[in-house]
């Protein structure tokens, strides 16, 4: 029950600190009841971070949390739903064997005799709320059958259910279609006119001024203004986001080259289910020798299925990819990589690196056939480790020796050595996927004077990246990718916040500029 | 099912699919029973129905049956179980042990009390130290083992009966019996009529005598341990869909994650689960030495306890579909027991099954099963007419055959639990 | 830190050992309470390690199990379980066992035409279950069971209706038509130790040539480490699968080449059973790799050479399968606990030496 005029939520001054940064600071964050809240940033602006804490995933350093004006401390997440706070995740935790009733109720079964479940109460108290939320179900369905948006449904009556009136989503529209974007809102708007509240985090500025009636912005770590849909517009929320200094781009000496090194013609990939629409459609892009092409886009709309259709790793719908002339259809992975193109991929731990194995054999990795590491079929022990030592001293990374099992090293380090290894092979073309991310400041600037120097001898780059001050930083050329498509190109020295934040989401979709 | 309102004056729709459960058991059964008997006649081979087969056949399947849910009921909880054959060896000592001390439950009570041991054993290997399941699984095979051949030596050896590999015979009955009437069982001292014997005895009609052999085969030579093993049956089908904890536990086996997230705890129930696990499995071992022989004997397990494996999967992870797949795979051993010469008879059995699934493929397009089920058809027609009699080891190896063919042929309609197997630390995110 | 590798090799060895001695604590025990004298046991067992007559039946029995547990460690390091080394090895068996006798070569060639059928006829019947998990995705575990079984089987009915010999003097022994001398395999000690001994150790110090000294096994480590940073970086995981498939089939294939080449010189229906999980055992406490499968294999081998000795002193000799037993589940446990602790270990120090240079 909250007392009239009373917040539903407010934290004032958390502060959370992790090894090595500090997530969020002196956050202050203002939750009016039965109103839509947006929480909105970059990636690793400290959103996730922040609803954590108020979700009793983890205690704040400093700060306080009260929920319909009292003071709480949550020990962990019984305690956030015994306050009537409900968290959907962004990655969803359903059982697909199991129907949607038993999903939802599982934990919180109403019982009957000797343990039986009575499904019949459990059917009529769905239903009901599945009707105030004007979604209807089956509920004795499999949640395996059901889509992504219809999946978000379950989650949510799942924290309905369990009596939340206060529900935080976590990047809730990342996965869903713009028809499901649009049945998201219309259910969410009818829990805010039955009194509930809804703090959701997004990046996504368009959904933001269109639905919700509050937004909080945060950017490294902290809270820098909280404003309403009518009292900003898509430039100012984009700058607040991004703030108003962009980096500049740094010129170069060197000219860009004539010939292309990387042509990616009319490619189109399927999407992953049957069914599914594409995951990139009619993609066109070149890089020329010593030119750094940026890829900006939210993370999710084809960049990593752009890497794998180059790689040779995902089969193509249609298009073409080529480099330096040669058509790479039905060419290997290996050959593509030993005729010159490197990968830096996305997930380090997932496709970069053999976490047991010492530092000089993941410089290795992938370069096994190179006769500069071995003899004949034998791998030249000798050969790779100093191989290793000269790739660890060139890039700085922090290691007592290369003999020492990678998962030892801290994740910037591990980057490093990454980054590092697929440039050793002094390659053409360099897809390079958030090459600095998860390293310190110095190491980065090292890495971009790397890649800097790399491309005034003619390394060809396609960069993916979400850093701003990276990808205007580094690229002679921006392209924006939304939804699987090429949305835009631009000029970094001619690039505004606000005209990046809008391509970035799919507002302004310059079919022109694409070309 | 609900079924749908219809206007009085339409007729009903006759789909397969708008059929309760017990229709369509109901039909299968007279389909079944159909195609049996007219082979029956054709090759002269009286035993396929006849009831000395059927109930030979729940003995025989009973282990299988009781295996197969062991694997289910670890399985449904997210843990594999390689080492039932390990629980099985065990059950089946615990049970020879125990009917030569104090008799014939005596036995049942020490296996189930060994297996909930062993089963434990298997749950902390790999819920505290997160073994890997089949690596421990294989363990408590090898251990059980040689812990069995060590204990029998023990104390088995030079005691009356016994020996270095076998206990003395066990004490006491498991309260079998005839049923009265159907199967000319005694009421008293008075032994009654067999009528059903009576018209199984008549083979030259068709169906009718199956049905009656089919029938006595159940209430004749019943023993009470076999019911209680098929009991579970549905007790397990009620317990892990329609309680709480049932719910739960399957949860821990499809997604833990969830449950977690939701308060459900996975690791104390999957040591509940394991614990029934291997009770389950030793209690079929214990059948194997108390109530199918009344020794225990090195070896006596067989390879059961795999075949168990098997069962678990040919059911979907059902209950009742464990108990059909150990009926299928127990029936031909119980033919071959009851007279070798009947088994080839199944060989035409199995083609008119494959005919009757390839007239069914056709309806639904797929052309290469079709073609596939009919020239296995034939070869089996032609092999029913070349051999005398079906070499023993093809029969043991039908079920694993079998499994190979479902898990390689079927597997969008296999629906395993989704985790099972996989190893799962609490507090890990997505 | 001075040399990482070698004190991860020391720590994984320990855990080996310490597994051992966990499972002769808990079997003297269990001999206590069985009302048997674990010292008696244990004295006469290891004893027994001075008979050079033992010594060469410890060789004998490990040569065997060291090749059944390399085959076992091939699938490891690609994360397959192969647990149809049992089934491979047998129909290995008798295809050697019939085709061997079929054919007249000169000596050398013929034993080694003897090696290449078996590792043949054993990668066959493990590429089965290899198609099936890279075609069907079916789990090898299941596969490779259940194959072990039909195999079982299907040698069985082969060797009873096709193969069999009856043998005009020895009656109860039947076997396949024996072996020409050609295809007999030399004792090193005359009936007590088989040259097949040194063809394991040799395949050992292959096996680890191979996997760890080529191109080709650092893209087996590769993916079996990580299958998505090897598939990244071209390599095929499901060629792998299959490869690694048939090369531990091709391996199992030659698990019973001693008791056939050196020993019976025909194929009978016991020969060398249970060495595919015994294999499994020794592969585990070895931790996968070729030196700790040698001590292994030559534990085993002890243990089930001098086991004879304990019947002397009225103690069942069942009690090594016991430790057997407890040593796979020990060795697992305790290996996993151990790992844990020691990643944490080298975590903090590789983190210190950092920041000790740093300041410096």
């Amino acid at each position: 029950m909250s007392e009239a005029g009373a917040l539903a939520v407010e934290l004032s001054g958390i502060t959370k600190r992790f090894p090595g940064v500090v997530a969020n600071y002196n956050v202050s964050l203002r939750v009016r009841p039965g109103t839509i809240h947006a929480v909105v940033g970059e990636n690793g602006a400290g959103k996730s971070t922040l609803m954590k804490t108020l979700y009793g995933m983890h205690q704040p350093d400093e700060g306080s949390i009260a929920v319909n004006g009292r003071g709480i401390t949550f020990k962990s997440p019984t305690d956030a739903i015994a306050a009537g706070i409900g968290m959907v995740h962004q990655h969803f935790k359903l059982a697909d064997n199991l129907s949607i009733l038993e999903n939802i109720i599982l934990g919180n079964e109403p019982v009957g005799r000797r343990g039986r479940i009575d499904s019949e109460a459990a059917k009529t108290r769905l239903t009901e709320l599945a009707a105030s939320l004007g979604v209807s179900f089956d509920v004795d369905d499999l949640v395996g059958t059901l889509g992504v948006g219809e999946r978000q449904r379950v989650e949510i009556l799942k924290v309905l259910y369990r009596g939340a009136q206060i529900l935080i989503l976590d990047e809730p529209t990342a996965v869903l279609v713009p028809q499901e974007v649009e049945e998201l809102f219309a259910t969410l708007k009818r829990l805010v006119a039955e009194g509930r509240t809804v703090i959701f985090i997004s990046h996504k500025l368009d959904e933001v001024l269109r639905y919700c009636d509050e937004i909080t912005v945060m950017r490294q770590g902290t809270t820098v203004a909280t404003t309403t849909p009518s009292q900003v517009d898509r430039r100012g929320l984009a700058e607040l986001m991004v703030g108003s200094d962009l980096p500049d781009p740094s010129g170069r000496e060197t000219p860009i080259g004539s010939e292309v090194v990387l042509a990616v013609s009319d490619l189109s990939v399927a999407g992953a289910a049957a069914g599914a629409k594409l995951a990139l459609e009619d993609i066109s892009l070149s890089v020329r020798l010593g030119e750094i092409v940026g890829v900006a886009g939210v993370e999710g709309n084809g960049q990593f299925e752009l890497c794998e259709a180059i790689l040779g790793l995902m089969p193509l719908e249609s298009g073409r990819v080529e480099i330096a002339g040669r058509d790479l259809t039905g060419v290997e992975t290996r050959e593509r990589i030993t005729s010159g193109l490197s990968y830096i991929p996305f997930d380090r731990h997932r496709e970069g690196l053999l976490l047991d194995a010492p530092l000089w054999e993941n410089t290795m990795l992938g370069r096994e056939d190179e006769p500069t590491l071995t003899s004949g079929p034998f791998i030249g022990r000798r050969k790779a480790e100093a191989d290793a030592r000269e790739i660890i001293r060139r890039f700085g990374v922090r290691t007592p020796s290369e003999q020492v099992p990678a998962f030892a090293l801290s994740g910037g380090n591990q980057q490093k050595l990454v980054v590092g290894r697929e440039m050793a092979t002094n390659p053409m073309i360099l897809l390079a996927a958030h090459p600095t991310r998860g390293v310190d400041v110095g190491a980065q600037a090292a890495i971009w004077e790397e890649l800097r120097h790399a491309r005034d001898h003619g390394l060809g780059v396609l960069l993916i990246s979400a850093d701003l001050e990276e990808l205007i930083g580094l690229s002679d050329r921006i392209v924006v990718m939304f939804d699987g498509r090429v949305t835009a190109e631009l000029d970094p020295r001619r690039a505004t916040p606000e005209l990046l934040g809008t391509y970035m989401t799919g507002e302004i979709q310059d079919r022109e500029a694409a070309r | 099912m609900t079924a749908t309102l219809q206007p009085t004056s339409a007729p009903r729709s006759l789909a397969w699919k708008n059929l309760s459960p017990l229709r369509r058991a109901s039909i299968l059964w007279l389909g079944g029973l159909l195609i049996f008997s007219i082979v029956r006649i054709i090759a002269d081979a009286d035993d396929i129905t006849s009831s000395g087969t059927i109930s030979s056949t729940l003995r025989v399947a009973t282990p299988i049956l009781l295996a197969g849910l062991a694997g289910l009921w670890a399985e449904r909880a997210g843990i594999v179980n390689i080492g039932i054959e390990g629980m099985m060896i065990i059950g089946s000592w615990c049970g020879g042990y125990g009917a030569w001390k104090w008799g014939s439950w005596g036995g049942i009570t020490l296996a189930l009390v060994g297996g909930m041991l062993v089963g434990l054993l298997h749950a902390l290997a790999t819920v505290r130290f997160n073994v890997d399941h089949v690596v421990s699984g294989i363990a408590i095979n090898t251990l059980a083992a040689g812990s069995t051949e060590y204990l029998s030596i023990i104390f088995f050896k030079g005691q009356k009966g016994g020996g270095e590999s076998q206990s003395p015979p066990g004490k006491g009955g498991y309260g079998e019996f005839d049923m009265p009437f159907l199967a000319g069982g005694r009421i008293g001292n008075w032994k009654s009529p067999d009528i059903l014997k009576w018209i199984e005895d008549k083979h030259d009609i068709p169906l009718i005598p199956d049905m009656a052999g089919f029938i006595r085969g159940l209430v004749s030579d019943v023993y009470l341990p076999t019911i209680l093993a098929i009991a579970i049956i549905p007790l397990s089908v009620y317990v892990l869909w329609r309680t709480r904890w049932g719910l739960r536990l399957r949860s821990s086996g499809e997604s833990p994650q969830a449950g977690e997230s939701l308060g459900v705890a996975i690791n104390r129930l999957r040591y509940q689960a394991m614990a029934i696990s291997g009770a389950l499995a030793a209690f079929g071992g214990a059948y194997l030495s108390c109530v199918f022989t009344s020794t225990y004997r090195q070896g006596q397990t067989g390879g059961q306890g795999f075949i168990g494996l098997a069962t678990t999967i040919f059911g979907n992870w059902q209950p009742w579909g464990v108990f059909r797949g150990s009926l299928l795979f127990g029936f031909p051993t119980a033919l071959k027991f009851r007279d070798e010469r009947n088994v080839p008879a199944l060989l035409l059995v199995a083609a008119v099954a494959l005919v009757i699934v390839a007239a069914v493929m056709v309806l639904r397009r797929r052309s290469v099963i079709v073609t596939s089920c009919l020239a296995a058809a034939v070869c089996l027609v032609i092999a029913y007419n070349v051999v005398d009699k079906v070499p023993s080891e093809f029969v043991a190896a039908t079920p694993y055959i079998v499994t190979v063919i479902v898990l390689a042929g079927a597997r969008q309609q296999l629906r395993p639990p989704a985790h099972a197997g996989l190893p799962y630390r609490p507090g890990e995110s997505h | 830190m001075k040399n990482p590798r070698l004190q991860r090799a020391m720590v994984t060895a320990a855990s080996s050992v310490l597994a051992v001695f966990v499972a002769l604590a808990i079997s003297a025990i269990i001999l206590l309470i069985t009302g048997k004298d674990p010292v008696k046991a244990y004295s006469t067992l290891f004893g027994a390690a001075g008979e050079s007559r033992v010594l060469q039946g410890m060789a004998n029995r490990a040569t065997p199990l060291m090749i059944s547990a390399a085959a076992v460690a091939i699938g490891f390091k690609m994360n397959l379980f192969n647990i149809g080394v049992e089934g491979q090895m047998r129909v290995a068996l008798l295809t050697t066992a019939v085709v061997g006798a079929a054919v007249d070569l000169p000596p050398v060639l013929h034993v080694a035409f003897c090696l290449v059928v078996a590792m043949t006829a054993g990668a066959l019947w493990a590429g089965i279950a290899g198609w099936l998990k890279v075609k069907r995705n079916v789990n090898e575990v299941i596969s490779t069971i259940m194959l072990n079984f039909i195999a079982l089987s299907l040698v069985a009915w082969a060797f009873d209706d096709f193969f069999r010999v009856e043998s005009p003097t020895e009656s109860l022994l039947v076997k396949t038509k024996e072996l020409p001398t050609s295809a007999w395999f030399p004792d090193l000690v005359d009936r007590r130790l088989n040259g097949m001994f040194i063809v394991a150790i040799l395949l050992l110090i292959l096996f680890w040539v191979v996997v760890w000294k080529t191109k080709f096994g650092f893209r087996l480590r590769a993916s079996g480490g990580n299958s998505g940073a090897a598939r990244a970086t071209g390599v095929n995981p499901k060629k792998m699968i299959l490869i690694s498939m048939l090369l531990s089939g091709a391996i199992a294939g030659l698990v019973g080449m001693r008791a056939l080449l050196g020993d019976v010189h025909a194929y009978q229906n016991n020969l060398a059973e249970q060495q595919g999980f015994n294999g499994i055992a020794v592969a585990l406490l070895g931790r996968n790799h070729p030196l700790g499968i040698f001590f292994s294999a030559l534990l085993f081998g002890f243990l089930g050479e001098a086991s004879g000795k304990l019947q002397l002193e009225d103690i069942p000799k069942e009690i090594t399968t016991i430790m057997s037993g407890i040593i796979v589940l020990a060795v697992v446990i305790i290996n996993e606990a151990v790992k844990r602790w020691d990643n944490r270990r080298i975590q903090r120090k590789a983190t210190a030496e950092i920041e000790a240079e740093v300041k410096s």
